[in-house]
């Protein structure tokens, strides 16, 4: 039986070298664009291909890179979070709002222990999550509207705390791990880095991992296997919102300030990330490794940008085209995998 | 028949195959001006294949089509179309949330010079059309808040005064209560005076008789007869649809068939009253361990419904079901399949992944037994393993995606679901529709299999055969009601159709 599953297996792989790359596609493309990037701005730049500017492009995606470990669930589910960046923008904001601050900031705030002050922003961006997943699943809002007005509610809270006055404290233990470095290797990538290989863990080796899969892949099969599907939505857009306010909290200890509209560019790049690295739109199809490489598509391309003499207003304009190519090999990369699965 | 009169449309054999299984063989057929012409048949004997043909839908065919004598051949459903060929299709195609007069006028509202639509004018005039028909609702209101008979009167009408010369409906009936059948039928009638050809097909041979001038009777893509309704009868016609002493395939189930003597296992399923909307009826039943319950009707009787409300999918707008005696309202399919129900229904692209392995989507359903947390992968692939061979899923590779099997072996990937930790109560939904018979017999010897381990199992099917070659029981749905019980008595094809 081994054996004849073996030969039946390389019989499937024999059925020809291009039915199985059309069904790969959508890992080979974003990866072979990373290589083309980083072998144009190596040759385009001689600063680009050093050690340093590698450890530049990990801390540059390395906020995106945690924001986008619960987005991948999301969009794993064939859902949508647009509130990531407002999520992680009001957290960021509450933990320095439950931080002593220094007197000229004009915060009314209220200062309490750095550990109370964490709990209380992990608990404000799961209840927000909670607020997401209760309109998805039990009222019945599709993602991308409940999302969209969860955007401005936590815009709205983070201008309540703030009222266009910036803070700077956070817990020490934030500004640790958002700022520090042990070893020459800053704490945010080694953040960024443990949380990816947690979600990669979780889907790959769990069983809440694998309804994940199964409910992004046919929602209607998973719910006739018996799965209980809303649960498992309401989960994934809870964990997309702690992941986010997690990013928001490091990354307002990261760039030393927490104030109003400071993550609005993670939307599209945490987005970005994950579909650029070939996680299906229409769910089932992708995973943790596939936002690694768009992670890094989006940190070489924004930061080999900035290494070669180019028009800073044309950058946006070619990122927004990337984008589209990646959408149009995302869309496509579906459809051949239909066509080789007939 | 009006003989000598030329007829607006002749088919003159017909052949036309689907991927090397011929669904038409050279099948002839003519309709005259203002001619009601009734189609019979059972499921898959080519009646829809012939009509898509006629409307432009199939456009490769071998055969002549001729339109008031002359040779045509449509290219698309646009060209029938414009030659006055209209169609109206078993499932509800409308615009619920569009306005009435929006739907009656789809495609076609009145517009002003500028171009915009004269919102006045449409009104009025729907409202003037659906009186014909008998119809009295306002042309403002939003069609999806009517209910579903009235959409569809609604939508046939629209068809039928959309100026067609020739009118296609596929099944127009069964979705409608008496008195809507009525109003129907009067307007068809009305419309054959004003010389409108109608081709109606229905499983209601009924309401064939009573409507049609000329019954044609399809079996195996072949025209077997061609008579007047008023030289044939409901029996003559089950006769030749069902082809008796014909080819014998396999089982042909024409002559009776004793049911065995109810069973006094204990009772598993309690139905009480149940209702859903316009679909389901006051219906009671029950269903013991070790025994096969079957439900027959035809398509849109209420049988999908009804298996969705007992797998916790739909939710039941009055009436109880009990489990074992403990009364259950499913919330979820979750909750259902926790108290012991499983459901395979009858698309099974609705319950598989397509994308995935055999082992996920044969372990999907029993996870949480095998794994708390952490997934195990090796015991998961040697569960698929074990089920692969028991139900002799080929090819034997666990690994495989899915999508590569054929129908007959994802079938049985669907029942392999269930059956590592078997649920107590079994809902099959067309268990062996689409398959060969090799693939149906394992579908029939595995429930039957099943039955022996002591499982209460439902099986729901529009094919006669499927319930007869299952069922220790029979259950006929007609209209979303219970109409008749089969139970320790003679039964055959014909009583089961005579029944429905």
């Amino acid at each position: 039986m081994a054996s004849s599953e073996t030969a039946l297996a390389a019989g499937q792989r024999a059925r020809g070298l291009a039915p199985f790359l059309r069904s790969q596609m959508r890992n080979i493309a974003p990866f072979l664009t990373l290589i083309f990037l980083s072998a144009f701005f190596a040759f385009a730049s001689p600063s680009f291909a050093t050690l340093d500017n590698l450890g530049n492009i990990l801390t540059q995606v390395s906020v995106t890179g945690i924001i986008a470990v619960g987005l991948t669930f999301v969009i794993l589910c064939a859902e949508i979070d647009l509130s990531i960046a407002s999520i992680a923008n009001v957290t960021g904001i509450a933990v320095a709002y439950f931080t002593l601050q220094e007197s000229y900031v004009n915060i009314a705030n209220i200062p309490l222990p750095g550990a109370a002050a964490i709990i209380l922003s992990i608990l404000l961006c799961a209840l927000l999550g909670l607020v997401n997943a209760l309109g998805l699943t039990v009222i019945g809002i599709p993602s991308f509207i409940m999302t969209l007005a969860m955007m401005q509610i936590a815009a709205g809270i983070s201008a309540l705390l703030v009222r266009g006055q910036i803070a700077y404290k956070v817990p020490s233990l934030i500004t640790t791990l958002g700022s520090g470095s042990i070893g020459g290797i800053p704490w945010i990538v080694i953040v960024a880095a443990v949380m990816l290989l947690g979600g990669h863990l979780v889907l790959t080796y769990t069983r809440f991992g694998r309804y994940v899969y199964m409910v992004g892949g046919n929602r209607e099969a998973a719910e006739y296997s018996g799965l209980n599907v809303k649960l498992i939505l309401g989960a994934v857009m809870v964990i997309s919102a702690v992941c986010s306010g997690i990013g928001g909290m490091l990354g307002v200890a990261h760039f030393g300030s927490a104030q109003q509209n400071e993550f609005d560019t993670y939307l599209l790049d945490s987005i970005a990330a994950v579909v650029v690295g070939g996680t299906s739109l229409f769910g089932g199809r992708g995973g943790i490794g596939n936002t690694i490489v768009g992670l890094f598509v989006l940190g070489v391309l924004n930061n080999g940008l900035d290494h070669v003499n180019i028009d800073s207003f044309l950058k946006i304009l070619i990122r927004g085209l990337i984008l589209l190519a990646a959408l149009v090999i995302n869309v496509y990369a579906q459809r051949l995998r239909e066509k080789a699965a007939e | 028949m009006p003989a000598g009169q030329q007829p607006i449309l002749e088919l003159q054999g017909i052949t036309k195959s689907f991927g090397g299984v011929e669904a038409l063989r050279g099948v002839d057929f003519a309709l005259y001006p203002g001619e009601i012409h009734g189609l019979v048949g059972e499921n898959g004997a080519g009646k829809s294949t012939l009509m898509k043909i006629i409307a432009g839908v199939h456009t490769e065919f071998s055969g002549r089509f001729l339109i008031d004598g002359r040779e045509t051949h449509f290219r698309s459903a646009r060209d029938a179309h414009a030659a006055g060929i209209a169609m109206v299709h078993q499932e509800l195609s409308v615009a619920p949330d569009l306005t009435v007069a929006e739907n009656v006028f789809l495609g076609n509202q009145p517009t002003n010079a500028l171009g915009l639509v004269q919102w006045r004018r449409m009104a009025r005039e729907a409202g003037e059309q659906l009186a014909r028909f008998g119809i009295d609702v306002d042309p403002m209101s939003r069609l999806g808040d009517l209910p579903i008979g009235l959409q569809q009167l609604i939508e046939i009408a629209r068809v039928l005064f959309s100026g067609a010369r020739i009118v296609i409906l596929d099944e127009p009936t069964s979705a409608l209560s008496p008195p809507e059948v009525e109003r129907l039928f009067a307007t068809l009638r009305r419309l054959r005076e004003a010389g409108t050809s109608i081709v109606f097909i229905s499983h209601f041979i009924e309401d064939i008789l009573l409507v049609s001038d000329t019954v044609t009777v399809f079996r195996n893509g072949r025209k077997v007869a061609e008579t007047t309704s008023a030289a044939t009868s409901k029996g003559a016609l089950i006769e030749a649809m069902i082809g008796r002493g014909g080819e014998a395939l396999e089982h042909s189930y024409t002559d009776d068939l004793m049911l065995p003597q109810p069973s006094d296992s204990p009772v598993i399923l309690k139905v009480d009253q149940l209702s859903l909307s316009r679909s389901l009826k006051d219906i009671s039943f029950e269903a013991r361990a070790g025994e096969v319950l079957g439900i027959y009707g035809f398509m849109g009787c209420g049988q999908q419904e009804l298996s969705r409300v007992l797998f916790g999918k739909l939710k039941p707008d009055g009436g109880t079901l009990a489990v074992e005696g403990t009364p259950r309202t499913f919330a979820s399919t979750a909750a259902a399949r926790r108290a012991g129900v499983a459901l395979v229904p009858e698309s099974r692209r609705d319950m598989l992944f397509h994308q995935e392995p055999v082992y996920k989507n044969i372990s999907i359903g029993i996870l949480d037994r095998i794994s708390a947390l952490l997934l195990k992968p090796t015991e998961e692939r040697d569960i698929a393993k074990r089920q692969v061979e028991q139900l002799q899923i080929r090819p034997p590779v666990v690994g495989l995606d899915l999508g590569m099997l054929s129908g007959g072996n994802q079938q049985k990937v669907a029942l392999a679901k269930w059956l590592t930790y078997p649920p107590k109560l079994l809902v099959l939904c067309e268990p062996t529709r689409g398959m060969d018979v090799g693939a149906k017999n394992d579908v029939i010897n595995i429930v039957r299999d099943l039955r022996a381990r002591g499982l209460a199992i439902i099986v729901l099917s529009t094919e006669p055969e499927t319930v007869l070659s299952l069922a220790d029981r029979i259950l006929v749905l007609k209209r979303g009601a219970v109409v008749r019980e089969f139970s320790n008595e003679p039964v055959s094809k014909d009583r089961l159709l005579e029944a429905a």
